[in-house]
């Protein structure tokens, strides 16, 4: 499958990234109480840069740690714990969005080629 | 898809700390005889949990640990476990920080909830695209 694809263009790579940023918001969130764990994140524009500009059949790569960055903490705390319950909320609500937006898109596109082979 | 993983870790291990702050907040009042009987404060020790790729980490209790806070010294002869002096020895457990301790793995507990939810909603939406 070509990064930019014909039909669904950029959002195929998306929503892939996509489902990739959550699960890293997500393991920010789980270790809230986690003493020295330090809050992480996907550079979401560097990653899909990288991922449309790779040539078409090869695999879809990991984000490198060019992209997986570390948050830059708000406030220090005694533990070493960086995450901020707030911040992270707030970045799992954008992501989810970005994610629903790719995959109504890609939606959209499917209903109007289905309409275009069927007729109706 | 280790999404569902990570936040089933969170939630047992916020689970784990509102069970310490339970057990914690039920033996506030239990005295003994003699300061090595007394109960102690409980308090879990969290550790991140490496599942796959990095990045996707979760959490796991790394083990409970007893606080070294020294019992409270109380005089009561007339109590059936006072020692030869007329102490009792009360557990050293704060009962404002254990509030504290519930309210936050509350919180935590109910956004690994959301997490769960809101993960749900998209996968079930991916899978029913095109119908």
């Amino acid at each position: 499958m070509a990064p930019v694809d014909p039909l669904f263009g950029i959002h195929a790579e998306s929503l892939r990234l996509r489902s990739k940023q959550l699960d890293v918001i997500a393991s920010n969130l789980a270790n809230a109480d986690t003493p020295n764990f330090k809050a992480r994140d996907i550079d979401f524009q560097a990653a899909l840069e990288r991922a449309a500009a790779r040539p078409a059949q090869t695999p879809a790569a990991a984000p490198t740690s060019n992209e997986l960055v570390y948050r830059t903490p708000l406030q220090p705390s005694l533990d070493g714990n960086t995450v901020d319950m707030n911040t992270e909320q707030a970045a799992f609500a954008k992501s989810a969005l970005g994610y629903q937006a790719s995959l109504t898109f890609i939606e959209s596109r499917m209903r109007g080629l289905l309409t275009a082979i069927t007729g109706q | 898809m280790k999404i569902f993983d990570i936040a089933g870790s969170a939630l047992a291990a916020q689970s784990a700390r509102l069970n310490t702050v339970a057990s914690n907040l039920a033996n506030a009042d239990a005295v003994a005889g003699s300061p090595e009987q007394a109960y102690r404060a409980r308090m879990p020790v969290f550790q991140a949990l490496q599942m796959g790729a990095p990045g996707e980490v979760g959490v796991q209790l790394q083990g409970i640990v007893e606080s070294q806070a020294p019992a409270e010294k109380r005089y009561e002869p007339g109590h059936p476990k006072a020692d030869a002096q007329g102490y009792v020895y009360a557990p050293s457990v704060n009962p404002v920080e254990e509030m504290v301790n519930m309210i936050s793995a509350a919180r935590s507990y109910q956004s690994s909830i959301e997490v769960l939810n809101t993960s749900k909603d998209l996968m079930l939406r991916t899978i029913n695209l095109g119908k």
